[in-house]
């Protein structure tokens, strides 16, 4: 691969051509927060908390969706980036009902780390306080709707590396919900094949396994990263 | 079929035409069929035909004319005499009185009830008079369930020149020099996306007509693929030898039945005179199109969600790039076009792109085709040059504001757009002035408010809109537009506090800059620019509840 060069934060780097610029980031230890981005999972530019800044382009892009182009300027750490930060996580947490105290991923949950790495203290917006079904069908795991976060990193690793689409998403804005088939419960699904695959995947405690109380549980996102990687060498 | 005998149906039907007297033609634009056209239509028809007389008169259905608000329009061919408000029990009178004796029926002509002296021939009305129709040419005039209404009017004429006298890179350079922009709103040089498209190399290409328009009070399209579905068939064909692409889809919203009724028969109709399929007029050149009906997701409007759309997954945006000219369409190289886009191509590859280039303003140019709705005396479907000022066409087009009632603003580009105050009425209407006042173009449609419209109401209606059609996939979009709606609710309520004002501008900007697509990052436009002009109206509602809250507290 032939090499460019880009300057993030400063710092002017040689990086190989046709990479993501989180991918660029991630190989000099230059920290990007995400969400909706799974190593291993495509990127859909969801989540906005990877956004950079690129001189001479006036929209905020995505760091998981956008390739580097050589002599790019990129800016990482702006303070309107970090403000937007904290009010994407403010967001996630007003929106639906993020309870840790009571949470199985208590301590070991993508969504409260952010809300540390940000430095969120208390959530300035109203919260919605919707009202959202808890799917225990299945005989193994719970599909707690209450602590999603809609990042889709379920239904993405469901269908792209499982192959079984069980998940999908209905309807739109702040009504949208992650389903399982047709909207039928979990544990009548005619795809799923309990491979516990997107319980790893989810960042929060929306998918969680049934044996587990609270604070108990800790996702292994990694394995899906790996699972990823073995299954190329494997071809 | 090949060239000449294209030319033969044109003369056949010309000559066929040449025998009538009179061409009278009844509006079936969905606005007048729901004013009851279709029974007058047939009642006409019946007329005639009791009278002996189709040899001599002929009756068609037309699209749109004009003045929605007037109908149902009957317009009389050549004299050009439009009667509005036509009913079953006008028409023995108007056949009588106007296509016997030859004399107009004064009260029932166009504008009657509001004009001081109406006009007989339509044309001198400062309505159309003002106008500029190169879009809308034909629409009004011709039966657009019927091709070779369209073939008579120099239809298919530029498809042929681009097939055997332009080559591809040719036609692109016409369509550069004419400097048309992207008629959906964003206002991208159409020849340079065709360029660009033109430039990828792969297997297959494709043309995708964008008619998913969804912005309230917007009806331009609606009325192009209505009332001259050829045209934008035509525009298609030529994009497609333009960019080399041999495949078309027309993405039409489902709410537009009578659009899709007739752009299906156009597809039909052009297929089996050979202007559509293998090797069109017989050129090497070969292209074909289909409808894709949209299911009601205004957010299908943005380039990659109607993608995705036509791709058969869930309507939801991707972030750009890659754009969809070097990646579109099931990876390939796409061309997006509006309607109305479209609906130009065929009038520039016909007179030239310096023609064109030369109507309208130097960065805006050709005309644009606006949706006039709201608080104004006729509302309706116009086409006006670029830079017209928007007191020209409220004023002595749209005829005002009626009721004695004062104009307050004008919404611009639905709910992307902003609200234009009473002060910059003189404002020129083209992509750049509209920016530069916190508005944009859009698509055309344009609301008109009189004194008695609530400001914040109206940012409350559009972020309402903008929340209820949000995709639900990015955060910004999907919870800041809900959160900016309830604050809106708050403040509309009269429980509103500075507190949320500023929170509702701080949002505002979030939202505009973080959001993935064109649906969030243009949705707190309304509410930017209603704060810009109409902030007293906020403070009001705020000082309101301060008083309302010191007094129970005191």
């Amino acid at each position: 691969m032939a090499k460019i060069p880009v300057n993030i934060d400063g710092k002017s780097l040689e990086v190989e051509s046709g990479k993501t610029i989180l991918e660029v980031c991630k190989a000099n230890d230059i920290e990007i927060l995400t969400m909706c981005h799974l190593e291993g999972l495509g990127d859909i530019g969801a989540c906005r908390l990877c956004l950079v800044e690129i001189e001479g382009i006036n929209k905020l892009l995505p760091a998981c969706t956008t390739k580097v182009a050589p002599n790019q300027v990129i800016k990482t750490k702006t303070e309107k980036l970090k403000k937007y930060q904290k009010i994407t996580t403010e967001l996630f947490f007003a929106e639906r009902n993020h309870v840790c105290a009571v949470c199985v991923v208590n301590g070991n949950c993508e969504l409260q780390d952010l809300g540390y790495k940000v430095g969120m203290t208390r959530v300035r917006f109203p919260y919605l306080f919707p009202k959202c079904e808890v799917d225990t069908s299945h005989p193994w795991y719970v599909m707690d709707h209450n602590r999603c976060i809609l990042c889709t990193r379920c239904v993405r690793v469901c269908g792209e590396v499982e192959g079984s689409y069980n998940w999908g998403v209905m309807k739109r804005g702040v009504a949208a919900r992650i389903i399982s088939d047709f909207n039928t419960p979990w544990g009548e699904s005619i795809t799923c094949t309990s491979c516990s695959k997107c319980v790893n995947a989810c960042p929060t405690g929306a998918i969680w396994p049934k044996a587990v109380v609270q604070g108990q549980f800790k996702k292994n996102p990694k394995m899906i990263t790996e699972l990823v990687e073995k299954r190329k060498m494997h071809l | 079929m090949n060239r000449q005998e294209l030319r033969t149906i044109a003369d056949q039907a010309k000559t066929k035409q040449a025998q009538y007297k009179h061409k009278v033609c009844v509006c079936c634009g969905a606005g007048c069929i729901s004013s009851g056209s279709q029974a007058v239509l047939e009642k006409l028809q019946e007329e005639i035909k009791t009278r002996g007389m189709e040899n001599e008169i002929e009756v068609v259905p037309s699209g749109c004319m004009g003045p929605c608000n007037q109908g149902p329009l009957v317009k009389i061919q050549p004299d050009q005499t439009i009667y509005q408000r036509v009913t079953c029990e006008n028409i023995a009178q108007v056949v009588q009185s106007q296509l016997i004796e030859k004399r107009p029926i004064e009260e029932l002509l166009l504008f009657a009830d509001s004009r001081p002296k109406p006009f007989v021939n339509a044309m001198e009305d400062p309505f159309y008079k003002k106008q500029l129709k190169i879009v809308l040419e034909n629409c009004g005039d011709i039966n657009p369930e019927v091709i070779e209404d369209y073939i008579v009017c120099d239809g298919y004429k530029a498809l042929d020149k681009a097939l055997f006298q332009m080559s591809p890179e040719e036609v692109i350079a016409e369509i550069k020099q004419s400097r048309l922009r992207g008629r959906g709103g964003a206002g991208f040089p159409t020849g340079i996306k065709w360029e660009t498209v033109h430039k990828y190399v792969a297997d297959q290409k494709y043309v995708i007509c964008n008619g998913d328009e969804g912005d309230p009070g917007a009806f331009m399209d609606r009325s192009v693929l209505e009332g001259n579905p050829h045209r934008v068939l035509e525009g298609m064909a030529i994009a497609g030898y333009a960019v080399g692409a041999s495949k078309g889809y027309a993405y039409i919203r489902g709410e537009y039945p009578l659009a899709i009724k007739r752009f299906e028969l156009a597809i039909k109709q052009a297929r089996k005179l050979g202007i559509l399929g293998v090797n069109i007029l017989g050129s090497p050149f070969s292209f074909d199109v289909e409808v894709r009906i949209g299911a009601g997701a205004f957010v299908c409007g943005e380039e990659t969600a109607l993608v995705a759309s036509i791709e058969g997954k869930r309507g939801t945006p991707r972030p750009r790039p890659p754009f969809p000219a070097e990646s579109g369409l099931w990876n390939k190289p796409t061309l997006i076009n509006n309607v109305e886009t479209l609906a130009s191509i065929a009038p520039i590859i016909n007179r030239g792109g310096q023609w064109y280039g030369e109507i309208g303003t130097p960065k805006s140019a050709g005309t644009k085709v606006l949706a006039l709705a709201g608080k104004i005396k006729y509302s309706g479907l116009i086409e006006v040059p670029m830079g017209m000022t928007l007191r020209e066409i409220v004023f002595d087009i749209g005829g005002g504001v009626p009721d004695g009632k004062e104009f307050k603003a004008a919404q611009t580009g639905g709910p992307s757009g902003g609200c234009i105050p009473k002060e910059h009425l003189d404002v020129k209407v083209d992509y750049e002035s509209l920016v530069s006042l916190g508005s944009i173009m859009g698509s055309g449609g344009l609301i008109i408010m009189d004194e008695t419209s609530n400001m914040v109401d109206v940012a409350r209606f559009f972020m309402e809109f903008c929340m209820d059609e949000s995709c639900g996939k990015c955060v910004p979009c999907r919870v800041g537009t809900k959160m900016l709606y309830d604050l809106l609710c708050k403040v509309c309520n009269g429980q509103g506090t500075r507190k949320d004002l500023d929170m509702l501008e701080e949002l505002a900007i979030y939202v505009k800059e973080a959001s993935l697509c064109g649906l969030g990052m243009s949705a707190p436009n309304p509410l930017v620019s209603t704060l810009r002009y109409f902030k007293s109206e906020y403070e009001q509602q705020i000082t309101k509840n301060a008083a309302v809250q010191g007094g129970t507290h005191g």
